[in-house]
């Protein structure tokens, strides 16, 4: 737990924080509504006799104590998807509707892909970008089972993403889920941390910068980008919001979260971060239970 | 199955517009639903059909420009070329429950067996070919995928990656 000792100054109750950290994390799913609903679901594992836990502020995610969710009915028929609780938000706070353009711009394996398909009823149009083939597969097989049919994938790196092979046309939407350096996945992944350096925080920081000016460059005016991370790094979070406020013409919103949490900071070390980033909220694993997640709406505004 | 293309091409509307004979239009794609299946035509309104290589189709519902060179374009959806056109897994398990024609309806234990993608020798009074697949999930018969009945036999079409010991 050693790379988390420098957060002591920012998270409040340090002690329950490195606990919760320590503990794991059971198998949660989301219902795919594009296939099934959530009581149809809930009658499948039941009948199944799969122990199944509601989650109070999402009524589509269930926590499966003793089960991994691979190898069952519900499974195999694109019902549900293996997906973390807090992995669930960003696609909620982008609030994609049906028939709007969205895009995914770090989109392997797809669980989120699928969740902004099925949010908007599986019309419109999800653009999936990855810039990874192994990762793209991974994504392609996720968006078949759960029968998602509006996903289109394109293998690019996001900071470049084109717009050519589809006539030109910007998006309603963008979901900014960034490579990260996964901090908030330690109770799912106890080696997360065995890798861990400041220089790579620092690298892909560079990455996410590019990545999310992009999605602000794609979006209409008016139109909603998310910026989402599975870190507590501010290097990767505040101050990667507060690069693009400067670079492109974003405003960074507040946003409901029925779940615990706290806001971005806006002092890290040395630095001083834009104050309109305290609109980004900080998830921590002791506040619900959940692995850690930091996660950011932003709005577009005309150049 | 890939052959390196990443070219989707919109499938013509009918046999008028096709400027390859072997490729299949959206007329006939329509026609197969219908008539193997009885699945009606109107279940497709609003859907596209692409071909990526030599008769693997696609089913999309945005509508970009033909063709598009990109990684995947909604679900794999049919595969045409050859004599006996054969839908995907995918097609069946999303748009099966509209099927009243060659539906096979399996007991727990058959169906079990047919998702671990072993073959079972069954009764069946219809027609022999490509059937649609289903199960009692939830209260409800729900399709699973795609059986070929051949001599007396049910022979699971179920992909080696989607295969599972439920």
């Amino acid at each position: 737990m050693e790379p988390l000792d420098r957060y002591r100054p920012i998270i409040d109750d340090f002690e329950a924080f490195i606990d919760a950290c320590e503990r794991p994390l059971p198998s949660a799913v989301r219902v795919n509504t594009i296939k099934a609903t959530v009581e149809r679901v809930r009658t499948a594992l039941a009948d199944t006799d799969i122990a199944h836990d509601p989650v109070d502020w999402h009524d589509g995610l269930f926590v499966l104590p003793d089960d991994s969710p691979g190898a069952n009915w519900p499974y195999f028929h694109g019902w549900i998807h293996g997906q973390e609780e807090v992995s669930a938000i960003p696609a909620t706070v982008l609030d994609p509707q049906p028939g709007d353009r969205v895009w995914d711009a770090c989109a392997a394996p797809g669980s989120k892909t699928t969740q902004l398909a099925a949010l908007m009823d599986d019309t419109g149009e999800v653009v999936a970008t990855d810039n990874n083939l192994g990762r793209i597969s991974a994504l392609r097989t996720n968006t078949e089972r759960l029968g998602a049919t509006t996903v289109a994938v394109t293998h690019e790196d996001g900071r470049n993403h084109s717009l050519k092979p589809f006539g030109g046309e910007g998006y309603d939407r963008a979901l900014v889920d960034v490579p990260c350096s996964c901090e908030g996945t330690i109770r799912k992944n106890p080696d997360t941390l065995a890798d861990w350096s400041l220089s790579h925080v620092e690298g892909i920081s560079g990455v996410q910068k590019g990545i999310l000016k992009r999605a602000v460059e794609v979006t209409k005016p008016g139109g909603t980008v998310v910026y989402s991370t599975c870190t507590f790094a501010p290097e990767e979070n505040e101050a990667v919001l507060d690069y693009v406020l400067d670079e492109v013409a974003c405003e960074i919103v507040e946003y409901d979260l029925p779940l615990d949490h706290a806001p971005g900071i806006t002092e890290w070390q040395d630095e001083r971060f834009d104050p309109r980033v305290a609109n980004a909220k900080r998830i921590y694993p002791h506040h619900n239970d959940t692995g850690g997640f930091f996660c950011a709406k932003l709005e577009v505004r005309a150049e | 199955m890939s052959d390196g293309s990443t070219e989707f091409t919109r499938l013509p509307e009918t046999d008028a517009e096709r400027e390859d004979p072997e490729q299949a239009t959206r007329e006939e794609v329509l026609e197969f639903w219908q008539d193997r299946f009885g699945v009606p035509a109107e279940t497709f309104e609003g859907y596209s059909f692409w071909e990526r290589g030599a008769g693997k189709l696609w089913l999309y519902r945005g509508r970009p420009p033909s063709p598009v060179d990109i990684e995947g374009l909604g679900m794999t959806f049919l595969r045409t070329r050859q004599e006996h056109w054969k839908p995907t897994l995918e097609a069946v398990q999303r748009f099966g429950d509209r099927a009243s024609k060659n539906v096979i309806h399996l007991d727990e234990d058959a169906a079990r067996a047919f998702v671990a993608g072993e073959d079972r020798e069954l009764d069946w009074d219809g027609d022999w070919g490509y059937l649609v697949v289903t199960h009692d999930l939830a209260g409800e018969a729900e399709p699973a995928g795609v059986g070929l009945y051949v001599y007396g036999e049910l022979r699971s079409q179920v992909p080696k990656g989607r295969r599972r010991e439920v």
